[in-house]
């Protein structure tokens, strides 16, 4: 069963109507848009799930509040949708990448309530009442970037640049948790975030070289 | 000329890496986009007898399938964009589009296939057995572009020593000097079989296309390292001209050879969207990048090698079977052979290869193909050399270092500059290489020591490409750059030779790249070491043109010569009266009034069509400079890198720590030393990777892989890493290059994986695994003298 067959034919979902065709629910959330009640400038419906959603189950609200980068976001989530879909597909937060989509790399690392996670293995619904920051929530109002980004240019950390926002991420945690961390603890604080360009040093001068500014 | 070359700078793109906002392929979002699926192979070998659809196409919210009978189909061994016969475990059979991506794969998973399974192999030895199995229906080997049948005989076989591997009838060779005098010659020969792993590439972004059709052009947003260079590819896999495709590409998410040319996994979204008449986004997943995302073929080989007593190579006989994967694969035991040739100088050698086809996923260039997976099986053998010699390891390599009369690969052709010798007596010297050799073999409870040095090479520089420059009317600078951006900083710093040439503030420039429709002159792409040769190159050659018309246009409105003109602060100015002058912003003004070559209506006769259509495009909007790389190039353009390294190995558990390693290279002048530093670094980490953990891992029986994930096939993390890195480079010019510069890229993880398994084998007493990667249990198994799991020559292994 498709989640599109279970999506129509759910009858717990008290906040939209029950219909079983797949343009109807694209034109209800068209209405969600054009109503204000959603944030979100785009919408993909279950876009990115590689594996098949299981059927939906009774007791969800499906359109909830995410506090994202400071923002209350209204969105539709689906039952086992990942963080790192909602982010990327439902509100154009495409700063949050997916390298695995499987909890081995830490491209989708984003914060909540303060603490690294990986978005990919984190489902949305599980932080409804949380604090969630991406890459893109930690510049300032007037542009000013976060010490932990501005030492990542100054050491030109990134390289093809995909792992970057991970990076980013995950030294941003270790700095709130530990703002002076010798070199080999943030080796082992940032060790969840892989880098095939293999720019480890460099991102590591980077933390230790933020840890000095923050 | 060093306002801006040799200096650090903030790249352009890097502001958009750790915020978030640079747009890789699937950071592209249209209105009624698609998504799209792959359905693929189950077998290593099966031929499809019949699709089932019917079920998959009523589903609610799929829009279509799309067959291999639809796509261009690929002639004899190439890769296919989608196909009936499938050669590998992952190969597309097709695709279905639908509003979700859910639904897409629901649907996917709902058609009914029905296949005949095919012979098939993963192995080249077994392939060449008398009556063994060819991984394609017409043979297993590529001669000339067409699929042969190539046996061995039981007696090649039988020849062949216990462990040894069998030479039978190869399928290329050369050779120079004579090779038996050479070993006559020698005061001792070694002589060892060796094999080496196939290996992914690991991009971190798995490959991703989106693709709308809008006015008859084909709109593709792409993963590629490269970006005019794919552009002719990837419109014919389309099937579509040049002119109709609109590639852009500004972010690529790593590619280390994966995607420097066009690949068919791109034409399908386009393909797709064709059918559907809406845009298509297809993301392929992390495993399917294993099937998908290309490998490093891996070798069966054998090396002889002989040395005189001074330590002096004076033969090298070298034999490789390549595993090649299903289709054309690549060159890598040629360019294995040719590193041979130039790292040691030996005074004889021969080469044979043969490349046998495998039911593997298909083969391409990886960072340093060929020459990286050289370099740790033949460099603890110097290592060997020298103990016996009682030589030093650096002082081995040192008296077979190459010299800028040095000549190259099987025509012998001249080189352009060699510092090979600079890079091991400065890297010597800056690692403590004598305070550190002291430490070799010492022991520390259940931990020993090992010292090594690495030495690699690739070639690393190109000519013939185009440059275009433009001065708009505002005086700003704009360098357009086909070249791509694989995320190695070289698109922006070779740029930098434009703006210096023209003496034009950085602050002022700007590259314009990324998307074909912005007038992009036809470059190389990002791969083969190449961009910091050919790409200063092409740059110096436009922002030269546009410095003469500078000087023309100055002399047309303001009299006299040209030749009594210069440039400088942003003007054209009268050598004896710098008052008497023009701004950029007013010669650029003035350019487009005149026209003709000025302004772009007119273009040189010697440049690509690319270009050409480029200047078109570009025609009226200022001064434009724009030339064919015409200057001379005498030879093949070496880089070369040499790895120093100290490692801890624990004898009970195999494991490695590497306590310090030191990467130096030949690159020419520096051009941007930060960007040369992660090169270096980062090249050294993928090494460690080659020579300690990552390989293919294959059942033999049923043809399945096993190494789909980080953790099989095991790219290295920050704790497989030492800490801290050190790198140096020589930084002595290469005359072939107006600014002195030459590539680097690839060798810098040749030489560390070497220097990693000479290390590995120093502190083993100067044990020869004949295989890399050195995985922990295979330093176990020797610690305590029991028998490797695997057989001797056997390939894709755990």
């Amino acid at each position: 069963m498709s989640e599109m067959d279970s999506f129509g034919e759910s009858g717990t979902t008290v906040t939209l109507p029950a219909t079983p065709s797949s343009w109807s629910r694209r034109d209800f959330i068209k209405g969600v848009i054009a109503s204000g009640v959603s944030v979100s400038g785009m919408s993909y419906f279950g876009a990115g799930c590689t594996t098949p959603l299981p059927a939906q189950t009774g007791g969800v609200e499906r359109l909830l509040s995410l506090t994202v980068n400071g923002q209350v976001r209204r969105v539709d989530v689906l039952p086992g949708e990942t963080l790192a879909m909602t982010l990327r597909y439902k509100l154009g937060l495409t700063g949050t990448k997916l390298g695995c989509d499987r909890g081995e790399c830490g491209a989708c690392t984003v914060l909540i309530d303060d603490v690294n996670h990986y978005s990919c293995s984190t489902l949305t619904h599980r932080v409804r009442n949380r604090q969630i920051t991406t890459a893109e929530g930690l510049e300032s109002p007037d542009g000013t970037l976060h010490p932990v980004q501005q030492a990542f240019i100054d050491e030109l950390g990134p390289q093809c640049g995909f792992c970057t926002p991970g990076q980013v991420m995950s030294a941003v945690a270790l700095l709130r948790e530990n703002p002076n961390p010798t070199r080999q603890e943030a080796r082992e604080a940032m060790s969840g975030n892989l880098c095939r360009c293999g720019a480890y040093d460099h991102y590591l001068n980077g933390v230790m070289r933020a840890a000095r500014e923050v | 000329m060093a306002d801006l070359l040799g200096k650090d700078f903030t790249p352009p793109d890097i502001h958009g890496k750790v915020t978030g906002r640079a747009k890789y392929a699937e950071d592209f979002r249209m209105d009624g986009m698609l998504f799209c699926r792959l359905l693929k192979s189950p077998m290593p070998h099966c031929r499809v007898l019949g699709i089932d659809a019917s079920a998959a196409l009523a589903m609610e919210g799929v829009v279509a399938i799309l067959t291999a009978e639809e796509v261009p189909e690929q002639p004899g061994p190439a890769n296919n964009i989608l196909t009936n016969e499938p050669h590998f475990v992952g190969e597309p059979i097709l695709a279905v589009a639908a509003v979700t991506e859910t639904i897409a794969q629901n649907a996917i998973e709902a058609i009914e296939l029905d296949l005949e399974a095919l012979p098939f192999c993963v192995d080249p030895l077994e392939s060449l057995r008398p009556g063994g199995p060819n991984a394609r229906t017409a043979g297993n080997t590529v001669e000339s572009g067409e699929v042969q049948e190539v046996k061995w005989t039981e007696q090649d076989f039988a020849a062949a020593g216990e462990g040894e591997l069998p030479m039978g009838e190869p399928g290329a060779e050369w050779s120079y000097g004579d090779i038996d005098a050479g070993f006559a010659e020698a005061s001792i020969i070694l002589d060892e079989t060796f094999v080496t792993a196939g290996t992914s590439h690991h991009s971190m972004e798995p490959r991703t296309a989106m693709a709308y059709w809008q006015n008859g052009k084909c709109y593709l947003y792409g993963s590629t390292q490269s970006q005019s260079h794919v552009h002719p590819g990837i419109a014919a896999y389309i099937g579509i001209e040049e002119e109709n495709l609109v590639y852009i590409a500004e972010y690529c998410g790593g590619g280390f050879g994966s995607k420097g040319g066009a690949y068919p996994l791109l034409s399908i979204p386009a393909h797709m969207s064709r059918k559907t008449q809406r845009p298509v986004l297809m993301r392929i997943s992390r495993a399917e990048e294993y099937f998908l995302g290309s490998a490093r073929p891996g070798f069966q080989g054998r090396i002889k090698i002989g040395f005189r007593d001074d330590g002096r190579m004076t033969a090298a006989d070298l034999y490789i079977l390549q595993e090649n994967g299903p289709n054309a694969g690549f060159t890598d035991m040629g360019s294995a052979a040719s590193m041979i040739s130039i790292v040691y100088t030996p005074l004889n050698m021969r080469y044979r290869g043969l490349s046998i086809l495998t039911n593997t996923p298909p083969r391409g260039a990886q960072r340093g193909p060929g020459q990286n997976q050289m370099a740790p099986a033949i460099e603890p053998l110097l290592d060997e050399a020298a103990r016996r010699l009682g030589l030093d390891q650096v002082a081995i390599r040192r008296i077979n270092a190459p010299t800028h009369d040095s000549r190259y690969g099987a025509d012998r052709g001249p080189i352009t500059s060699a510092y090979m010798r600079e890079a091991l007596d400065q890297g010597a010297e800056r690692f403590g290489w004598e305070e550190r050799r002291a430490r070799s073999g010492q022991r520390d409870g259940s931990k020993v020591r090992g010292v090594a040095v690495g030495q690699a090479f690739h070639s690393a520089g190109r000519s013939g490409l185009d440059g275009l420059v433009r001065i708009t009317p505002d005086g700003k600078l704009h360098i357009h750059s086909g070249v791509g951006n694989l995320g190695t900083y070289s698109y922006a710093s070779t740029s930098r030779v434009a703006a210096e040439v023209l003496k034009c503030p950085w602050e002022n420039s700007e590259i314009i790249r990324g998307d074909s429709s912005k007038g992009l002159p036809w470059n190389l792409g990002q791969f083969g070491s190449n961009t910091s040769f050919t790409m200063t190159r092409t740059n110096f050659a436009a922002a030269t043109d546009a410095v003469r018309k500078l000087k023309e246009i100055a002399a047309r409105r303001l009299g006299g010569s040209a030749s009594g003109y210069d440039i400088g602060n942003e003007t054209v100015f009268a050598r004896g009266n710098p008052s008497r002058r023009l701004t950029y912003a007013q010669a650029a003004q003035a350019a487009i009034e005149i026209g003709g070559e000025f302004s772009g209506h007119e273009a040189p006769e010697d440049i690509h069509d690319m270009t050409r259509r480029a200047v078109a495009g570009l025609a009226g909007t200022g001064l434009i400079g724009v030339a064919r790389d015409n200057l001379e190039q005498t030879g093949m353009v070496p880089a070369f890198a040499v790895g120093f390294i100290e490692i801890e190995l624990d004898l009970e558990t195999g494991s490695i720590e590497i306590i310090d390693y030191l990467g130096v290279a030949d690159c020419g002048t520096v051009l941007h030393p930060q960007g040369l530093a992660t090169q270096i670094k980062g090249g050294g980490v993928q090494g460690f990777g080659m020579a300690v953990s990552e390989r293919h891992v294959y059942d033999a029986h049923w043809g399945l892989p096993a190494s789909v994930g980080f953790y099989q096939a095991k790219p290295p993390t920050y704790l497989d890493v030492p800490s801290k890195m050190d790198w140096h480079a020589v930084d002595q010019p290469d005359p072939n290059n107006p600014v002195g510069s030459k590539g680097i890229g690839e060798p810098t993880m040749g030489c560390a994986g070497a220097a990693l398994v000479c290390a590995i084998s120093d502190a083993l007493g100067g044990h020869y695994f004949n295989r890399i990667p050195v995985v922990a249990d295979m330093i176990i198994n020797t610690v305590s003298q029991r028998t490797q799991s695997h057989r001797p020559l056997q390939v894709n292994t755990q």
